[in-house]
């Protein structure tokens, strides 16, 4: 069961002259993530914030201090804060996004070392890790990067002992209890498992990110066929 | 109308304030590595707050005017030269069709402000031009490229120049090694002796110094072995990783991450620190949010009043 989302007020404290951290919790939680989401949606329109990055159990809120008295602004989000009803959180619009993957040796290196660590066949892994409804519980690392929590227990990894380099955009990984789809083509010291042939960043397009915080993402295997027939590409090994 | 990229420069890109608005899906904002710098040489045009400018790192560049202008330089002196007379910086200049503008290298500072009248006229990625190379996003490409021989920079020609420069006293001293830092909430979570060591410490600025952030070696501070959860990081921030030399986060951050934190440099703070080189000794100085925005809206009003 996860922890209770407090009806009122995260803890507020001032990290520099322009911005604050939000602390909703000390632990991860569903009902959590729920409520920061709901938040961070809400403040978006408060007038005088300029950024927002809502993380697993925080939400950084930096404003423009310049134009706006800094007292303000703590007294608006505070008030705004406690109008939201937590309850209305968990009834919020939940996306769920369906991400392709094709599974396989040549886009996943990591995939038989994954299956022998966790004692599984391949296919164990791959049935495993595209069953399971995951959550979007922060974004980073680079952009439209989703750290998606959690995998099922079975599949935890450490994280490779050297990071590749250049891991190839659209590759599948996981480490510890998390998975992710890389963005764009950078290092990474995640497992590789599979590639999709989708975008996750598109700065033409409306939503620019595939992927929201607070969003639900499964995974959908695909074959070697339908990945290429979907503009999929298998270099960069 | 346009200056033409003779000589590319090590390192000299496209900025405005900043692109923001997109921290959530994990877009930085990169922008101006000294603001105030970069506030001046708008004001001194006359341009609006966040009209696009040359961020030059080092110097080794040189440019062509196609068209007259008037230009303003802040920031570091980088030894710069109009048609091989030479330049100061903090003050306005004319420039005629066919005159070259040139930088050499840093004679004090590390990063100059390159302002023309009305701003750079390039295509904004995500609402700004601010060029980060590590997320490929911004600058005349939209693809985070710095400049290179025989790029076009395109500006509206001007042939009213006014002759302006900013008064002696609004002018930071840049060798000052003192960097204000706003304590944050996890300060506490340091032992009162590693905060004496903190503060009582050099620092060398590191070779792997860039805009994402200043990498420092010094006195090795122990914190939180655990680490935190990660959680958004603010423009200044302090981490102090695993191997306890502090990394300050600048304009190029990664959005979120979860190294414990001594606080934040202020934006006057995190100007200083980039005109520093590899090799420079700082030192950090514990101030409130209040003494920060108190220097924040000084330093402000007084750019307006002489707007």
């Amino acid at each position: 069961m996860s922890q209770a989302v407090s009806p009122l007020l995260p803890d507020m404290d001032m990290v520099s002259d322009n911005a604050c951290l939000l602390t909703f919790s000390q632990t991860i939680s569903e009902a959590i993530s729920d409520r920061i989401a709901q938040v961070s949606q809400q403040l978006t329109n408060l007038p005088g914030i300029i950024d927002l990055i809502p993380s697993y159990t925080t939400l950084l809120v930096v404003f423009d201090g310049d134009h706006f008295d800094r007292f303000a602004i703590c007294k608006a989000i505070r008030q705004l804060i406690l109008k939201l009803d937590p309850k209305d959180a968990l009834q919020a619009d939940v996306r769920e996004i369906v991400i392709p993957v094709y599974y396989g040796a040549e886009v996943g290196p990591d995939l038989d070392e994954v299956a022998a660590h966790c004692g599984l066949s391949t296919n164990d892994v791959i049935e495993q890790h595209s069953a399971n409804l995951y959550r979007a519980y922060a974004i980073g690392f680079t952009p439209g990067f989703a750290f998606l929590g959690n995998t099922p227990a079975q599949l935890h990894i450490g994280r490779k002992t050297t990071p590749r380099l250049k891991v190839p955009i659209g590759s599948v990984a996981i480490a510890e209890n998390q998975t992710a789809v890389y963005p764009s083509v950078t290092p990474g010291g995640w497992q590789i498992i599979g590639r999709t042939p989708i975008k996750l960043v598109d700065w033409g397009s409306e939503n620019l990110a595939l992927i929201a915080m607070g969003d639900k993402v499964r995974f959908e295997p695909i074959s070697r066929q339908d990945f290429l027939a979907q503009g999929g590409n298998l270099d960069g090994f | 109308m346009a200056f033409k990229v003779i000589k590319p420069g090590m390192l000299a890109l496209l900025q405005d304030l900043g692109r923001h608005g997109h921290q959530a899906i994990g877009v930085t904002t990169g922008g101006p590595m000294d603001e105030l710098a970069f506030r001046w040489a708008n004001a001194l045009l006359d341009n609006d707050d966040n009209a696009q400018q040359l961020e030059i790192t080092f110097g080794m560049l040189s440019l062509e005017a196609q068209a007259n202008t008037s230009v303003a330089l802040t920031g570091a002196d980088l030894d710069a030269s109009l048609n091989g007379k030479s330049l100061t910086p903090w003050q306005t200049y004319a420039v005629k069709k066919g005159d070259v503008l040139s930088f050499q290298q840093p004679v004090w500072g590390l990063r100059a402000y390159l302002a023309v009248k009305g701003g750079f006229q390039c295509e904004p990625t995500l609402g700004s031009i601010a060029t980060v190379m590590r997320e490929k996003i911004g600058g005349l490409t939209g693809k985070g490229d710095k400049l290179h021989k025989d790029d076009i920079l395109p500006f509206q020609a001007y042939d009213q120049h006014q002759q302006r420069s900013v008064p002696r006293a609004a002018i930071p001293d840049y060798s000052q090694s003192d960097i204000p830092l706003v304590l944050g909430y996890q300060y506490r979570s340091f032992s009162d002796l590693q905060r004496a060591h903190f503060f009582s410490s050099d620092y060398k600025v590191s070779q792997n110094s860039d805009r994402m952030g200043y990498r420092l070696e010094g006195n090795a501070i122990q914190g939180d072995a655990k680490g935190i959860i990660s959680e958004g990081i603010a423009y200044g921030s302090v981490q102090i990783p695993k191997d306890g030399q502090p990394i300050v986060l600048l304009r190029d951050r990664q959005t979120i991450g979860g190294y414990p934190k001594m606080g934040c440099v202020t934006r006057f703070g995190g100007a200083l620190l980039a005109q520093k080189k590899p090799g420079d000794a700082i030192q950090f100085t514990p101030i409130t949010v209040d003494q920060a925005e108190h220097e924040r809206h000084l330093q402000m009003a007084r750019l307006q009043q002489w707007r």
